[in-house]
């Protein structure tokens, strides 16, 4: 290894910003790696170390700032040009075809020849086998992807960026998949590949392995550098300090009530796939309760256990004090349980229709008289009302939703839920991609809603939202409910403890 | 100058300029034009009667695959139930059964078929297309081993009068058409199912999620093409004056163009009544077209063909653009 001179380093990101649809999620973030070392990238959901990761490696392209390559600046105008350039990504999903063998996905696109132009089975799983003894990892070059478990499927895609000889590796959440001696062996080939040169961008939540795998720690917060520390020097608490704490106090919208005694909806021992286990909690009249977690922690797949969008395969739900059976989201909204769901153009809205027929879907029958005829006053009034009581900005009840904000779009999902008049409310990442003040409004109709005695299951990915509107918070650590905080004891540090548990 | 003196278009051709339909309701008077400049002929009574009758047919089978289209699914049985619909009705007007009886025959055969097409369909999980396409073979066979393929005959006189004929110099499958296509718009545009229906085309999955019974919806599209389709095949069972065990050569890839050049979305959630008809007399004037300018039957089958890929290309982009 040759150094070009102290002063280059292989890589320097400088100034970088980046914005969503108006929403910045990076400002002026400088970032440098050095050949042979191993960095942590840390932060919160939504911090933005993904977003930096994607742009160095070409998937986003439309950024402010420069990238400076060994020197020299670079622009990837895609995944393959950051390739070239020496730019390996193994993401936290991976991208494998579950129809072909580990051999034909590590050379997918650069298949081996032989005689004539056709695949060469021998020379390909020849180089497989080399590919994967280097990596230590004993994998059936033949084998199908889909018969393999997660840790051979991770070895497959570190090997796959390894075959590009990348000057830099970067591993989103590595680790969120794997466990004991898997981590382990994942550690050695890290240290191997920093001794021969590479630079490795090691993006985790859980603190214990970065401080035991990086050299050095660079913290992310709210789309800004909020630290950078040798790893020598770090604690957890260090850490978690730099993860958190900011200052959002407008936000959120005061309480005029707590919560009331009467437990409205129980749930007792819910299990369900792929590995929710023995959860169980209670929300009571006007009462919010949060739920936080990690990505993939399984707070959505409890909401959609209890909706009945899954097959429990085990627990009991009261409602009131009465056992109910939900079998079908049909019976969840007879109960009167409503559910703004995460990703509201997948999960959430007609998209071709109007804002009018959104917020009645859940509500035909009120809207509608004999022979399933629709009462258009009815249907009209039920959404002037909520478009004057959410103020949501659109031309009127006809404008269709696929043209609105994503706060509009928001209110409308809401909208439809309160029309149900619902006792149960469960609300999925209610804020997510919306701006500001959009989310102003939405944590006061959060608020309202608990208010008039709603009972208000709420799942974030982001603290302060959930530490300020919530009475009462429950962690989920894989599947499992790991903490149940009081209000008065709630703290981020107390919530990422027990989401990394 | 008197504002009140500016001539105003009137409401309803406003309504209709702006809506969706205004473009393919210009490309069919286009079409029109067209071909009555090279073939004057075509604007006689006689012939666009002809082309009104065929239309007709194209049209009821169109307004029941709809119904399929809308829920992003597609149903090709209605290829062999239209013969089989109307082989039913055949088979009991021959044995003597009383006409409604015999259509109500007809009828029964379309729902029951349409039933386990859909029953598969939605509660399976089954592709539409697969399901319809083994569906469009059973029934062709079905017709085959019951009549071996020859035509019903002995169909009464009087049903033949009364299904075939005119009534106030309108033949009766265009007056049938018109009292279907009302049901069928009123079905979408003000009933509770149809806007379920254009729900689970726009998305499945929050309609699911609103506490609809996504599956419940999807069956009874199916059974309601199947319905559709034996209207049709009773129908001709009248214009042939027999049950014909082939009635329905080309009328599955007519009805389905139909839809499609009609505005509607093969992706579903998007699509009208108006705008299939407009679609079904595209499809007519241009058959009927080709045939007067005496283009050669090959000819005829490519230049479909080409209208149909244009007709979903056109879906596609103007989705796109939508995004």
């Amino acid at each position: 290894m040759n150094p070009p001179g102290p002063t280059l380093p292989l890589l320097r990101m400088e100034d970088i910003s980046k914005s969503f649809s108006g929403v910045p999620v990076l400002r002026h973030v400088d970032f440098d790696l050095e050949r042979g070392e191993i960095v942590g990238l840390l932060g919160e959901n939504g911090a933005g170390k993904s977003t930096l990761m994607k742009i160095l490696s070409g998937v986003h392209t439309e950024y402010e700032g420069r990238i400076l390559l060994e020197g020299r600046p670079v622009r990837f105008r895609s995944p393959a040009d950051a390739h070239e350039a020496g730019i390996g990504i193994v993401h936290q999903e991976f991208n494998l075809c579950p129809n072909l063998s580990a051999m034909e996905n590590l050379f997918l696109g650069r298949e081996h020849r032989g005689r004539g132009g056709l695949f060469s089975y021998a020379r390909t799983r020849e180089a497989a086998r080399a590919a994967f003894r280097e990596l230590g990892a004993e994998i059936d070059p033949e084998a199908l992807v889909r018969d393999l478990g997660v840790a051979p499927q991770q070895m497959i895609e570190i090997a796959k960026a390894l075959s590009h000889r990348p000057k830099i590796l970067i591993l989103d959440e590595p680790t969120a998949a794997i466990a004991g001696r898997e981590i382990e062996a994942l550690f050695r080939i890290l240290r191997d590949l920093r001794s021969r040169g590479i630079a490795v961008v090691f993006i985790s939540h859980k603190l214990r392995e970065v401080l035991e795998i990086s050299d050095r720690v660079v913290c992310l917060r709210d789309g800004e550098v909020s630290g950078r520390i040798a790893t020598s020097s770090a604690t957890e608490d260090r850490l978690i300090s730099l993860m958190v704490g900011r200052d959002l106090g407008d936000l959120y919208s005061p309480r005029r009530r707590g919560p009331g005694e009467e437990v409205v909806l129980e749930v007792r021992g819910l299990c369900g796939p792929p590995r929710i286990r023995d959860v169980s909690f209670h929300i009571r009249r006007g009462e919010i309760v949060g739920l936080a977690g990690l990505i993939g922690a399984g707070r959505t797949e409890v909401a959609r256990l209890i909706m009945g969008a899954e097959k429990k395969t085990a627990g009991r739900l009261f409602l009131e004090g009465r056992e109910v059976r939900i079998r079908h989201p049909s019976d969840a909204v007879a109960l009167g349980i409503g559910y703004v769901t995460e990703d509201r153009k997948r999960r959430g809205l007609v998209l071709p229709m109007s804002v009018r027929e959104n917020v009645t879907l859940a509500v035909h029958r009120l809207v509608s008289g004999p022979l399933g005829l629709f009462r258009p006053d009815r249907e009209r009034d039920l959404a002037d009302r909520f478009i004057r009581e959410l103020r949501m900005k659109v031309s009127g009840p006809e404008q269709v939703v696929r043209s609105l904000s994503g706060g509009n779009q928001q209110k409308v999902l809401l909208a439809k839920w309160m029309a149900i008049r619902p006792r149960v409310l469960i609300l999925d990442e209610p804020t997510r991609g919306i701006d500001v003040g959009a989310k102003a409004e939405v944590h006061r109709i959060i608020a309202g809603l608990a208010d008039e005695g709603l009972a208000i299951l709420l799942i974030s990915s982001e603290l302060p939202e959930i530490l300020h509107l919530s009475d009462r918070i429950l962690v989920m650590h894989e599947g499992r409910l790991t903490a149940d905080l009081p209000r008065a004891e709630a703290s981020e540090e107390a919530i990422l403890r027990a989401a990394v548990a | 100058m008197d504002p009140d003196r500016v001539p105003r278009l009137p409401a309803w051709l406003g309504r209709l300029l702006r809506s969706k339909e205004s473009s393919i309701l210009l490309a069919l008077v286009a079409i029109v034009v067209l071909i009555s400049a090279v073939s004057p002929n075509f604007l006689r009574p006689g012939n666009l009667t002809m082309v009104a009758r065929q239309v007709a047919f194209t049209a009821i089978a169109a307004l029941g695959v709809f119904f399929v289209i809308l829920t992003g699914g597609i149903d090709l049985s209605i290829g062999s139930l239209v013969s089989l619909g109307g082989i039913a009705c055949g088979f009991a007007l021959a044995g003597g059964v009383p006409w409604p009886l015999a259509a109500a025959a007809g009828l029964l055969t379309g729902a029951l078929v349409g039933a386990v097409n859909g029953a598969i369909v939605a509660y399976l999980g089954v592709t539409s297309f697969i399901v319809t396409l083994g569906m469009l073979w059973m029934a062709r066979g079905a017709v085959l081993v019951l009549t071996e393929g020859e035509p019903v005959k002995r169909i009464p006189a009087s049903f033949i009068v009364r299904a075939g004929g005119d009534y106030l110099g309108i033949p009766a499958v265009v007056w049938v058409l018109a009292a279907l296509a009302v049901l069928a718009h009123v079905l979408v545009t003000r009933t509770v199912y149809g806007r379920r229906v254009l729900a689970v085309g726009g998305n499945e999955e929050a309609t699911e999620l609103s506490g609809i019974n996504v599956r419940r919806v999807k069956f009874f599209t199916y059974v309601l093409s199947g319905l559709y389709a034996a209207v049709t095949g009773i129908l001709y069972v009248a214009r042939f004056q027999t049950a014909q065990p082939e009635a329905d050569k080309n009328i599955v890839l007519d009805a389905i163009a139909a839809t499609v050049i009609g505005g509607t979305s093969l992706f579903g959630g998007e699509g009208s009544v108006p705008g299939v008809l407009i679609g079904a007399m595209i499809m007519g004037a241009i058959r009927s077209g080709l045939v007067q300018m005496k283009v050669s039957p090959y000819w005829q089958d490519l230049i479909i063909g080409a209208i149909i890929i244009l007709a979903a290309v056109i879906d596609v982009i103007r989705r796109r653009r939508a995004r």
